[in-house]
């Protein structure tokens, strides 16, 4: 899993029926720090996030289809938590 | 899933049998801007999509259930004609 922000969402109106009725958030993985890791990904939402929430991200289909609750259907990435707070000890940044 | 546009498409006569049929589409990855990120890819489609879209693409074993109950033997599948992309005013850049 890994911590992102997400930063927009997709509006598609032609789509596979199984992503029908969730959101399409647009987040940004990151990394402790709180800088940019990699490019910017699209996650079908299960916890009703919004821009500018700090999420937990699934990237592996199993993980992804079982938090949106559709087995079988093609969805790779998953935003499965808003995050409160992470704590880490001294220097782990 | 990742954002692309479609720029091109590949026709193969020889093929394993449970592609015949299917749309193999030429998609170039972009990022969030709608610009250009990394290599292009072939990928199967399942929503329709035609040369010049913006679409989102899924990849791994999930991107063949579109096609269930067939087990086309895909990596990549387009699963989303995007019609907009929503950004906040200040990443819009």
């Amino acid at each position: 899993m890994l911590i992102g922000k997400v930063v927009g969402d997709v509006v598609a109106t032609q789509k596979t029926p199984s992503h029908v009725g969730r959101k399409i958030l647009i987040v940004q993985p990151l990394q402790l720090d709180g800088s940019d890791r990699g490019e910017a990904v699209l996650a079908l939402d299960s916890v009703d996030a919004g821009v500018g929430d700090r999420v937990l991200l699934v990237t592996e289909g199993f993980s992804a289809m079982t938090a949106v609750g559709r087995p079988n259907s093609p969805i790779d990435m998953a935003v499965i938590g808003i995050i409160d707070t992470v704590d880490l000890p001294e220097g782990a940044r | 899933m990742q954002l692309g546009r479609v720029i091109g498409n590949v026709v193969c006569t020889m093929k394993d049998a449970r592609l015949i049929g299917q749309k193999l589409m030429v998609v170039q990855p972009i990022d969030k801007h709608g610009r250009g990120k990394g290599r292009s890819i072939v990928a199967l489609d399942s929503v329709g999509a035609g040369v010049g879209e913006t679409i989102y693409w899924c990849r791994g074993k999930e991107a063949s259930f579109p096609f269930l109950p067939d087990e086309v033997p895909t990596e990549a599948t387009i699963v989303g004609i995007v019609d907009e992309i929503n950004l906040p005013v200040a990443d819009r850049k």
